[in-house]
Parts: structure tokens; sequence; C-alpha cells
């Protein structure tokens, strides 16, 4: 048995669902925030970005460690790289969490909301969708994983049709430009949100399979 | 595994069966080793894999109280069959062991002791069979210049690759290596792990070998023994990404004994 080596891979599983825990709060609290105003909770969210980043390399050393030290096959290759790729999914998401939270800081969040209830929803479903992947890979529940996946053509259509609304908004009145490009790099972020969640399923699925978007990569 | 033509199919084995005296080695073995490949055995120690390929040259038939039952066919033909002339058929089908094995005498004799045997008398003949033996082994350059020189002075890297030309210099069809390197430091290791993908263009190669790694980087196909039973075989890529059977992934990944 290679105890220590079954070790290793335990604790870079238990770090992964610690950053995925990290990474979950913070898009639940910038869907918090920008629903609430809450000020606060952003400026929590954009000082708790650095402890996502410290995850990230952690988990990227543990993964190179073992492959250089254990040479991992089967399995074992297979969580160790899906772990190296997860990660910069990741930390994308706190990234782009923290991106939001710093508009809300400075944006006039009650303008914003105002343009669209789809607003809200969005950020709901985005932070929803990223709770499912993290449990997808905790689980490794690949059901849950590809219901995520799907849930991104809902995340995409709300975007579009926000889109719409804000360049109607836009012909119409001049005066709001700030309030337009604030709200448009909101729900573009959360768009690329559900996109990383979405690559954390297919490598969850990757995990299981050896299969990479319907392609057996290894 | 791909569909396989019988032309690509040098040997076949069905359910093959050995008993040493009341233990039961080998137990209903059926794979069918490809032409011009590298076949890999891996297995914990006493899994029968050694066994298994000593099973297809006859090297078992010295051992005191074997029997063995079921097919091994080399291009069809069976070799357990009457009449099958054991000496011509390891001919065809040579091997390497783990432990260098030079005779002690010159570099030259060591390789052209076979074809001696086998009726060739010509020198001219005889120094074209022991260069291109000498180069297919990859061994040429650094023995060239001292041919005559005794072989058992030469490091144990060069001697495995001398014993490698020894077994090509009879032009066999199928190469069996127990081990090759297990004796060998890394560098000598390499240069016989390099030496094996250049053997497989020419002839059909099975190795067993205790190290999974040197599996994974050399071989094409992998069966995986275990008290011995073949519990999987398959291309090296899959049995090392995604075997099929549990066994296979908790020895392979470590998780076993």
């Amino acid at each position: 048995m290679r105890n220590s080596f079954i070790e290793k891979l335990n604790q870079l599983n238990n770090d992964l669902i610690k950053m995925g825990g990290l990474v979950e709060d913070a898009i639940k609290n910038a869907a918090k925030a920008l629903e609430e105003d809450d000020v606060e909770l952003a400026k929590k969210i954009i000082a708790g970005d650095s402890l996502v980043n410290e995850a990230e390399k952690k988990i990227e050393s543990q993964s190179l460690n073992i492959i250089l030290r254990e040479q991992p096959v089967a399995g074992d290759l297979r969580k160790v790289s899906a772990a190296l790729k997860m990660v910069t999914d990741m930390e994308r998401i706190a990234d782009n969490a923290a991106d939001i939270a710093e508009i809300i800081v400075t944006a006039n969040v009650k303008s914003i909301l105002h343009i669209s209830a789809s607003i809200t929803e969005m950020a709901e479903k985005a932070s929803r969708m990223v709770g499912d992947a993290v449990k997808s890979f905790v689980d490794v529940d690949l059901e849950l994983a590809q219901q995520v996946v799907e849930r991104d053509d809902e995340v995409d259509a709300l975007f579009n049709e926000i889109k719409t609304i804000l360049i109607e908004n836009i012909s119409h009145d001049k005066s709001n430009v700030d309030i337009i490009v604030d709200t448009i790099m909101i729900i573009k972020y959360f768009e690329r949100i559900a996109d990383h969640a979405v690559n954390i399923c297919e490598w969850v699925y990757f995990f299981e399979t050896g299969e990479y978007k319907s392609t057996q990569i290894i | 595994m791909a569909e396989l033509n019988n032309s690509d199919i040098k040997i076949v084995t069905k359910d093959v069966n050995l008993f040493y005296g009341d233990n039961h080695a080998l137990k209903d073995v059926t794979l069918d080793i490809l032409s011009n490949k590298i076949t890999a055995f891996i297995g914990p120690s006493g899994c029968g894999k050694s066994t298994y390929l000593k099973t297809l040259n006859r090297m078992n038939d010295i051992v005191p109280n074997v029997k063995i039952s079921g097919k091994v066919l080399l291009d069809g033909e069976d070799i357990y069959e009457n009449g099958v002339n054991v000496t011509y058929l390891r001919k065809k089908i040579g091997m390497v062991f783990q432990k260098p094995n030079p005779f002690p005498m010159s570099i030259y004799d060591n390789v052209a002791y076979g074809p001696r045997v086998h009726g060739i008398k010509s020198k001219a003949r005889l120094d074209e069979i022991v260069e291109n033996s000498l180069k297919g082994a990859a061994i040429w350059e650094e023995t060239k210049d001292r041919l005559k020189q005794n072989a058992l002075g030469l490091s144990g890297g060069q001697q495995q690759r001398l014993c490698i030309a020894r077994a090509i210099a009879v032009e066999p069809e199928v190469i069996l290596m127990d081990e090759p390197t297990s004796a060998l430091d890394p560098i000598s290791t390499l240069k016989i792990e390099e030496l094996m993908s250049q053997l497989k263009e020419k002839y059909t190669v099975a190795i067993v070998t205790h190290n999974m790694q040197q599996a994974a980087r050399i071989s094409d196909y992998t069966a995986f023994f275990l008290v011995g039973e073949m519990i999987e075989y398959g291309e090296t890529q899959q049995i090392f990404s995604r075997p099929k059977n549990k066994k296979t992934e908790e020895y392979i990944t470590g998780r076993f004994g």
C-alpha cells in the first residue's frame, strides 16, 4: 500500500473542496451584495480573493509534486490533472466575483437593479451553478455536473435579454451611460462565472471517465 | 481492443494451464500477441507472468514435474505438437534474460555462436551477421574495435545489448525478454528501452517487467497477471489511464497488498 501517496491525494482532495467552498462563498456573496446593495459585504469579497489565490498556488504545487514524486496513473493521474485544470477556473470565478464587488463599491447599485429584474435572477443562477459544480466534484456526481452544463444556456439567455434592454436604454437616454456600462460589466462577469462553472463540471466528468468535451483525451 | 486482422497476430495462446507439480501456475490464459508490437506482462511476484513468457518458446519443458495444457500457436502452428523441433523453435523465438549472460568468449564469437550452430561457416557471411546484429542491438560503435576481446569485459548494459545482438543473430521472429533491465543502471536501461522500440520494426517483442513505468513507456499492449490468471489485457494507453478491471487499477496505482 502506498499510504503516504494516498494521504497526499486525500490532502489534495480536501484542499480542492476547501477552495471550492471559498469560491462558492465569493460568488454567493457577490450576488447577495448586489441584490442588497451591501458595500461592506462587497469589500469583504475583495479582501477574501487573496485566500483563493493562495489556495490555487498550494493546489498547483501539491499536484506538480505528486506528478514529480509519485508518477500517478489511471484514476490518480486523472484526479491530479483535473485538479490542475479546475483550480484555474475556480480562481477565475473568485476573481470575477471580486470584479463585481469592486463595481458594487463604487456604482449606483439601485439604478442598476432597476434596469431589469433579470439581473438578480442571473446572479442567483450563476451562483447556484458554481455551488452545484463544486458539489458535483465533491460527490463525484456526473448527473449534477451535466445539469450545470445545460443550465449555462439559461444564463446566456438572460445575458442576451439584459443586453437588449441596455441597448434600448442607451439609445433613448444618454445620461445613464455609466450605469449602463457598470451593468454590462456585471452581467458579463456573471456570464463568465457560469462558463467557468461549466468548465469545472467538464473536468469532473474527465476525472471519472477520461473524457473531456466528448473526446477521450487520455 | 481494436479489430484485429489474423495477419496482425503472431502468437495465439488459448486456455493455457500450467502446473508445477500441484501448483497451478497458469490458469486458462488466453491472449493474442501482435506482430511488430511490444507486449508487456506486469503483475506482482509469483503472478505467472515469467512462467507465461517461458511457455512461448517452451523454456518450461526443462522444468521437472511441469504439465502444460491448452494451445500456443506461432503463426497458426501449435508449438507443443509432437515432432516440433525445439531448437528450431527457439531460433524463431529468441530470449533475453534478467541477468546478462554472455558466453565466456570473444564478443565476435558470442554473436557468431548461434549462426555457427545453425551451420553457417563462411567467414565473410559471419562477419556480416556479427556486424549487422551488433548494429541492430545498438552496440556496434562501442565494440567494433574490440570484437576479439572477451565479452565479460563489457559493462552490464553492454553485455545485455550483446545478448540482444546474440539473440537477433539467428534472425528470430519473436524476442522474449524477461526483466531485461532489472539488473542495469538507468542509462543502460534507457538504451535498452530505445533499442526495443527499434527492434519492434523487425521483430515481435514480449517483455516481462516489474517496472510499471517501463511498461507504460515502451509497450504497445499490456497484460496484467495475478495469481496465475490474466486479469486484463489491452492497449497500454488504456491500461494505464482507464483500466477496466478494479484489480488492475489497484495494482498499477499501488493500492495493492
